[in-house]
């Protein structure tokens, strides 16, 4: 368990923050730019020094104004991945990945430079990596520092399309394999989505929303966060049954609520994760006999948000114990005479999930 | 090809550079990481005073060293009681003169090379494990290394040519002080010895050409090796 509870004045950033995270798994920290998230973990890291307050990893105390307590970054054990790498030009890469070991562990070694795949770059100077290769490098030095736990800030930011896109596998790899707990600071929403269990949303200095990625996700709160057109949510399902002949996969969103999705290789009880967008589901006051929809399921409106833009309505259903958004056009929503408590049929065309959403997340609550 | 007098006055500049430069290097690194890197009263006079002996006439410099460090000084005195240590006309006092004039030389090139090193490539050292002290050996004195190098020889060419400040302090002692240039001051005021004074005047081009050519070949590896392109 990390635990923040700080006051910092920045510039013009005042920053009030009270976080609890989570000992495992990877906890994501979402906002804008200039928001403080790279404030943030540089207080977690010990570079930068909070005007009071504390800050705790499970017992031990790393920062606390009243007892004056503020251990220096080498003395706190806590890996950090740099949006800009900053592996050292005079070194290696070998001699970079082995700069923060305390003890050599061939066989540690030889596991991370698997994992992120930099074995054939040992010998290359960091000059002539690639951004994709460097911020690989870079993760591999930080792990090899044997953490407790591994800040990343924003490693993708800097990186072009094609980059981001191979070294995202990585990160899902190391999501997965990795028994560390991790602080993902980004500010996108796709990235957050495929990687995260757990989300802290930072917003001018302050924490508004923490928890859980599904409960967070889904609230009102994080709406104003998404595009209209982005509006989704997030789900746990587990997997039910397999449907060869049409090559489909029967989840399940709890009692007497199947979903089903194209054919995914799991076995039967697999938890998955899925991704559900607004402008998928319409909404329907009776379940309809003769459609192309597979998905329809029974549901209570919880909340009628209408847009800013005047001609969408933003309508929260509940189905079983999860929450999803649905879109539809102020003009549906009046027709139907939709209100709070209603029970309507929701009718999902789309869910997306993809491969290596599952291998990420396989075998983890 | 040399005479023995030349070899003798070649070979002694070199001895006295050398020692001048190489004792200076670890005060000058300690006083450029202060200056760049310090926050304390008084670092503006600090400052002023190690630039001081760059605008200062030699021959002030020479004059204070003979009042302040000359055996019958305070410093002097104590230095020669507790160690045995004298540097008045003795090839020790050249070697200190010079080290005095060349020393803003060695500090600046230092200083700057310092304050361009990257501090968050420190900070990420640290976020590592390392610890202060480790920091500065493997990161940042690594990266000051062509700033070290290039202070460094442009001390040495500057201790070559020192002139005035030694002729002050230790005067010009044939096999002790007699420096090139001060070789160079006794043939000109000798009638009839203007084609001596021109070999040693050769010489000393030869000298400097060679050291400039040295450091530009230095800073040429050193980059290479910091960029790491193999």
């Amino acid at each position: 368990m990390l635990s923040i509870c700080i006051k910092k004045r920045q510039g013009d950033l005042d920053m009030e923050l009270d976080i609890q995270l989570p000992a495992q798994g990877i906890s994501a920290i979402f906002g804008r730019s200039g928001a403080g998230k790279t404030s943030l973990i540089n207080m977690i890291s010990g570079l930068v020094r909070p005007d009071q307050g504390q800050i705790a990893l499970g017992d031990e105390v790393l920062f606390d104004s009243r007892r004056n307590i503020h251990l220096r970054p080498e003395q706190r054990r806590i890996g950090y991945v740099f949006q800009d790498a900053r592996l050292f030009p005079h070194y290696s890469v070998e001699g970079n990945l082995r700069y923060g070991s305390r003890k050599t562990n061939p066989k540690q070694f030889a596991d991370v430079i698997e994992l992120l795949g930099i074995g054939p770059l040992l010998l290359r100077a960091p000059s002539t990596l690639s951004g994709g290769e460097r911020q690989r490098v870079a993760i591999g030095r930080a792990l090899l520092s044997q953490p407790r736990l591994l800040l990343m800030d924003e490693p993708l930011a800097s990186l072009d399309m094609p980059r981001k896109r191979e070294l995202m596998p990585y990160l899902e790899r190391l999501a997965a394999e990795v028994q560390l707990p991790i602080l993902y600071v980004s500010h996108s929403l796709d990235e957050v989505l495929r990687l995260a269990d757990h989300l802290v949303l930072l917003d001018k200095g302050r924490a508004p929303l923490q928890g859980p990625l599904e409960e967070v996700w889904g609230s009102a709160q994080m709406r104003p966060w998404f595009a209209a057109e982005d509006l989704s949510c997030v789900l746990n399902a587990r997997v039910l049954s397999q449907e060869p002949k049409w090559q489909m996969t029967q989840l399940s969103l709890g009692e007497d609520l199947p979903l089903w999705v194209r054919s995914i290789e799991m076995p039967a009880g697999q938890q998955v994760r899925l991704r559900i967008r607004a402008n998928d589901i319409s909404i329907v006051r009776t379940r309809a006999q003769h459609s192309s929809i597979r998905n329809v399921l029974p549901a209570r409106i919880e909340a009628l948000e209408p847009d800013e833009s005047g001609h969408q309505m933003a309508v929260q259903l509940c189905i079983g114990s999860h929450r999803l958004w649905a879109h539809i056009t102020l003009w549906a929503a009046s027709e139907l005479g939709l209100s709070v408590g209603d029970e309507v049929f929701a009718q999902i065309k789309g869910i997306s999930l993809n491969q290596t959403d599952w291998a990420a997340h396989g075998g983890r609550p | 090809m040399l005479s023995e007098y030349e070899w003798q006055a070649l070979i002694l500049s070199l001895k006295i550079s050398s020692v001048a430069v190489l004792w200076s290097l670890p005060p000058g690194i300690l006083l450029a990481w202060l200056l760049a890197r310090g926050r304390f009263p008084g670092k503006a006079l600090l400052d002023s005073l190690i630039h001081l002996p760059l605008v200062l006439p030699p021959v002030v410099i020479g004059y204070l060293l003979l009042i302040g460090m000359g055996r019958q000084s305070m410093i002097g005195g104590w230095l020669y009681e507790s160690f045995g240590l004298s540097f008045s006309f003795s090839w020790r006092g050249a070697a200190l003169a010079s080290a005095v004039v060349a020393f803003p030389l060695l500090v600046r090139a230092i200083r700057l090379s310092l304050e361009a090193v990257d501090r968050r490539l420190e900070e990420a050292a640290h976020t590592l494990g390392a610890g202060r002290l480790r920091v500065f050996a493997t990161i940042t004195l690594p990266l000051t290394l062509p700033g070290i190098l290039a202070g460094t020889v442009l001390a040495f060419a500057r201790c070559l040519g020192e002139f005035g400040a030694t002729i002050t302090f230790v005067s010009n002692i044939p096999g002790e002080t007699r420096t090139l240039p001060l070789a160079m001051f006794s043939f000109i005021e000798t009638p009839g010895a203007e084609a001596e004074a021109a070999r040693l005047c050769v010489i000393a081009i030869v000298v400097s050409l060679a050291a400039l050519l040295f450091s530009e070949w230095l800073a040429r590896l050193t980059r290479r090796r910091l960029e790491g392109a193999c």
